[in-house]
């Protein structure tokens, strides 16, 4: 349970990183927070020759409001945006989910872009990144590219990234006037990994859209309409599109099972928070 | 920008309980070796190493963190606390001795993870109520005693550190 040998690089600047990055090609990887990753190290699940620390890079410290979307470093902390003062007012869903990221022991180490590079099917932040329809910045040392939620995560904890590329920032759409916004999840135990995790939002017109995590390799996205005729049919078909598997935390049918009432309950949250 | 090759062992310099130290460590060592294996500071406990169990929290500029998942090198400049830091000579902190007087402790693993939580917890808000003293502690494991003791514990704590009453 100890981490294989490996080179590293405390980048104070943001031209360095990626030059150790380029050098170090598919053997290199980013450390920020180091919660996802150090476990993969102490289980040699992960073996880079190279790890560039990101921490100490003020640019990627920052968090910021551009018109209306809000950009988030890539070495900003979990607990960093957890506190931040514009959270509730600003990113209501984000401020609702941000509790149920793993421990607060591991949110004051861990980042929010972090969480994104890592994409696990349960984790909370890729979900309201995607539910929002944020998108991923990335960059090489000669090309900075965007690319939307939905199209960076790829499957199970496998995303758009490139040998050579870090993550930047991620930009999550600001709280828009008269939407609704709601996050509700099931887990064994505060804190641990979701069975499944929902994200609704409703807009003005009573349409709303449910994202689910947890369940399938990536969250996954329901459009539902203002009508709630047919309402619970379209969430349990959209149960079963999901494919749950049994594991060792649920069954495949208690997750289903879940997402058809939590998944009813979260957007009935949803529409009546509407301001 | 420095480049530490795998099998250089530079000092990292940081604040251990409020004295300067500077442990030689190469990049792959975890935080919580170099302060059991180093420093000799072995108050701290490693249990899972993968950041579940929490035996191994400390404070990491004030915040508690897990030592198993924070490389030795990402200590560099930082104020780190440790359980060593509770006690004045031989009196027990007020935690620690609440800890004691509840029976919130019996084989002692967990502990020393748990108190840095707590003592963070309280410092940063020393009103804190039940329900944030049981999220704070859902962050560690603990196997002997059902919880309870500790929860009882660190409400008589929170009680005592304010200068209420005694029991909660």
């Amino acid at each position: 349970m100890k981490p294989a040998p490996f080179d590293y690089v405390a980048a104070t600047d943001l031209s360095e990183a990626l030059d150790a990055l380029q050098e170090g090609g598919s053997d290199a990887r980013v450390i920020a927070g180091g919660q996802s990753l150090v476990p993969m190290l102490n289980m040699r699940l992960a073996r880079p020759a190279t790890l560039v620390d990101i921490t100490r890079i003020p640019e990627l410290s920052r968090i910021e409001a551009k018109g209306d979307q809000i950009i988030i470093g890539a070495a900003v902390r979990q607990a960093t945006l957890e506190s931040w003062p514009d959270l509730a007012d600003r990113l209501p869903l984000v401020r609702a989910a941000i509790s149920w990221v793993g421990h607060t022991q591991l949110r004051n180490r861990g980042t929010v872009c972090g969480s994104v590079a890592h994409a696990d099917p349960s984790a909370e932040l890729p979900l309201c990144l995607l539910a929002l329809g944020g998108t991923v910045t990335l960059r090489r040392r000669r090309k900075t590219r965007t690319v939307a939620a939905r199209d960076f995560f790829q499957g199970m904890m496998s995303t758009d990234l490139a040998p050579g590329e870090m993550i930047t920032s991620v930009s999550i759409p600001a709280r828009k006037q008269g939407t609704g916004y709601a996050f509700r999840e099931v887990a064994r135990r505060h804190g641990d990994f979701a069975i499944v995790a929902c994200a609704a939002i409703a807009r003005p017109d009573g349409s709303s859209t449910l994202t689910v995590g947890g369940v399938a390799d990536t969250p996954q996205t329901l459009d539902l309409p203002a009508d709630t005729t047919g309402r619970d049919d379209r969430l349990n078909e959209f149960a079963w599109h999901l494919q749950a598997r049994d594991d060792l935390h649920a069954t495949a049918r208690y997750r289903r099972d879940l997402v058809r009432r939590l998944g009813r309950t979260t957007l009935k949250e949803a529409l009546s928070c509407r301001d | 920008m420095p480049r530490l090759t795998k099998d250089e062992k530079p000092a990292v310099r940081f604040t251990l309980n409020g004295r300067a130290v500077s442990p030689e460590a190469p990049p792959r060592m975890l935080l919580s070796d170099l302060l059991r294996h180093e420093i000799g500071a072995t108050g701290t406990h490693v249990g899972c190493e993968h950041g579940v169990c929490g035996a191994c929290t400390v404070q990491v500029d004030g915040a508690p963190v897990r030592a198993c998942l924070m490389l030795a090198q990402q200590a560099q400049g930082c104020d780190i606390r440790t359980v060593e830091a509770l006690a004045e000579g031989p009196e027990l902190s007020p935690l620690q001795a609440a800890f004691r007087e509840h029976f919130a402790l019996q084989c002692g693993f967990c502990t020393a993870g748990i108190l840095m939580t707590l003592d963070a917890l309280f410092a940063s808000q020393p009103e804190a109520d039940e329900a944030t003293i049981r999220e704070a502690l859902s962050g560690h494991l603990c196997r002997c005693t059902g919880y309870a003791p500790i929860v009882q514990a660190a409400l008589a704590a929170r009680n005592r550190i304010k200068g209420g009453p005694i029991d909660a």
